[in-house]
């Protein structure tokens, strides 16, 4: 099945909104791996000569008022921001499709008790217990990332559980159960590589969701704490010299609707090229 | 129908005994000690100061004993007192929850203005430039953060309109209903716009799956105008999703809410939730995360009653 997802994923290039998210995606990972060499200032370095400049040649997005360049600081931000976001959607999937697989292959009592556990977790707005866990853990970066994973988690659960339901029934399963292969065995060597579809177009999804829950909560002042940028926390900042600068409030909305953007047109390009069957 | 609605009544007790637990357990993730959490930086207290508060706010005692005090007080409506304002917690929500509500049905109404007829558009002048249109509206709605769409707002209407919105002290609707829609109009659609993308969204697949169906086809052979099969055939099959998405939307734009009151600095729960955090008021905090989550679960609970009232077949399932 593993080739399968390899020789579906091509398909992924038939669809132009697809194409658009790849080119999106790439170009946001280029930014933030290499942000140290492309940007042609350093993020934090303030300097007073340079304060509240418009854009220009020598600064593209301006300055803000620390005289600090706002297209380095972007550039930066999206190191920061694809950084929360990957080990955020890791963490939950690592754990959540884990908790999914061995709910759904348990069954009975174990599985129902599990399930009804995570469904808690849907009982609150998604942001509202993102903040509750920040908010009670501290402001910071490492704690955005435990909140962020600890509310996509119940979401892979979910979504990985469905499959193994359907797939614990089938005759290959049987086989090897029959062979004498152990659970764990029959987990991770012929259920897992089945289910890889549905759980990589949950990640896409998720990163793009993980980016702006980020960038919520460094608005909000709780996720990447100052002088480390964090396009949600620009955005906080541009408020204030609203009225004098509005360039600043500009470029960094626009840098999270476009990551965003991005991840969300290639999962649903994914979802098309994996798994036809969940199309909208 | 009532077997349904009790079935579904008495599954939100142990949801709501659960989420109780969750938020009740989340407080008590506070790294080291509460009251030094509560008292900042500034003051230093002593061994017998800090003795005293512990056992005032009741945290010398085990964490089933402090749940289960909390959770009798809260069945009694008592939320505790806030450590900043003094007044009771439940008080201070109940205040400021009208705003919040109104904010968050002016959203939903702002989301089906705009999303039902852009979806209905789309899905009838199928792969028409209007089309294109409404599908380029619906995932730039998707992708644009809230906060970002109010600045801009507050941005052009400032300084472009010079007109500010005045947001600081809230006017009821029940006091100056006109005052109080202009102060809610740009929040509402700054909240109801991604919303309004999921309607778009959610009408167009929907109605598209039925402009196909059989029974549309023998409308139309009966001699039935195309408008008269849209509307009286296929747009009652289609918005059934759609009431389901608004109710499960409306949950989430509780939530949202909460980023919306503070871009326009709106006195809601939102904004009391965000002061109790950066003001380490944890009982209004905690608080604030269960009277939401409660509503959100009360409003899911809801949007399925409807769901199944408009669609019979769901309960018999």
């Amino acid at each position: 099945m593993k080739v399968t997802v390899r020789k579906k994923l091509p398909r992924l290039l038939r669809y132009p909104a697809a194409n658009i998210g790849l080119a999106l995606v790439a170009t946001y990972l280029i930014v933030a791996v290499f942000a140290g060499a492309l940007a042609p200032y350093s993020p934090i370095e303030q300097r007073a000569r340079d304060r509240l400049q418009e854009p220009s040649a020598q600064h593209f997005f301006g300055t803000d008022e620390f005289g600090r360049d706002i297209l380095s600081r972007l550039m930066h931000g999206a190191t920061n921001s694809l950084r929360i976001a990957i080990l955020a959607v890791s963490l939950a999937t690592l754990l959540g499709t884990a908790i999914g697989m061995l709910s759904g292959y348990a069954g009975g009592i174990a599985d129902n008790a599990i399930m009804r556990v995570m469904d808690l977790f849907f009982a609150f707005p998604a942001i509202l217990l993102a903040l509750s866990i920040v908010a009670a853990l501290g402001p910071g970066a490492n704690n955005t990332i435990l909140a962020i994973a600890v509310v996509y988690t119940p979401i892979f659960a979910r979504v990985a559980r469905g499959p193994v339901l359907a797939i614990k029934e089938m005759e290959f399963v049987s086989a090897a159960r029959c062979v004498g292969s152990k659970h764990w065995r029959i987990l991770t060597r012929h259920i897992l590589p089945n289910m890889v579809a549905p759980i990589i177009v949950q990640v896409s999804l998720a990163l793009s969701w993980a980016m702006l829950t980020e960038a919520a909560l460094s608005f909000l002042g709780l996720g990447t704490q100052p002088p480390q940028p964090s396009w949600g926390s620009m955005l906080s900042e541009s408020r204030r010299m609203m009225e004098i600068a509005p360039w600043m409030a500009i470029s960094p909305g626009m840098a999270i609707m476009l990551g965003v953007l991005g991840f969300n047109l290639l999962g649903d390009g994914l979802r098309d090229a994996l798994d036809p069957r969940l199309r909208m | 129908m009532q077997r349904f609605i009790l079935q579904r009544l008495l599954a939100l007790v142990p949801t709501l005994f659960g989420i109780s637990i969750v938020v009740f357990l989340v407080m008590r993730l506070i790294p080291g000690d509460t009251i030094s959490a509560m008292i900042g930086t500034q003051y230093k207290l002593t061994q017998v100061q800090a003795e005293s508060l512990r056992a005032y706010f009741g945290l010398d005692k085990s964490l089933p004993e402090q749940y289960w005090i909390w959770l009798t007080n809260a069945l009694q409506g008592n939320l505790g007192f806030s450590v900043r304002s003094g007044q009771p917690v439940l008080g201070e929500i109940l205040n400021r929850f009208p705003l919040t509500l109104e904010l968050a049905l002016g959203a939903v109404i702002v989301g089906l203005l705009i999303g039902l007829p852009v979806g209905i558009f789309s899905a009838v002048k199928r792969d028409s430039f209007l089309d294109l249109f409404g599908r380029l509206f619906s995932l730039v709605g998707l992708a644009l953060p809230n906060f970002w769409l109010g600045t801009l707002i507050i941005l052009v209407l400032s300084l472009y309109l010079g007109i500010l919105p005045n947001s600081g002290n809230y006017v009821e609707f029940t006091q100056n209903p006109i005052a109080n829609l202009q102060q809610i109009f740009f929040p509402a659609l700054t909240l109801g716009f991604a919303f309004s993308a999921s309607v778009m969204r959610a009408t167009r697949s929907s109605l598209l799956e039925e402009l196909f169906q059989d029974y549309a086809r023998t409308a139309r052979g009966k001699g039935l105008r195309e408008n008269a099969v849209i509307v009286g055939h296929c747009l009652k099959n289609a918005l059934i999703p759609v009431i389901t998405l608004v109710g499960v939307e409306m949950g989430y734009l509780l939530g949202g809410a909460i980023v919306v009151e503070e871009v326009y600095a709106l006195p809601g729960v939102g904004r009391l939730l965000l002061n109790g955090i950066s003001q380490r008021d944890y009982a209004v905090v905690q608080g604030a995360v269960v009277f939401i989550a409660f509503n959100f679960v009360i409003i899911n609970l809801l949007a399925d009653l409807a769901y199944a009232f408009v669609n019979p077949r769901i309960r018999y399932e």
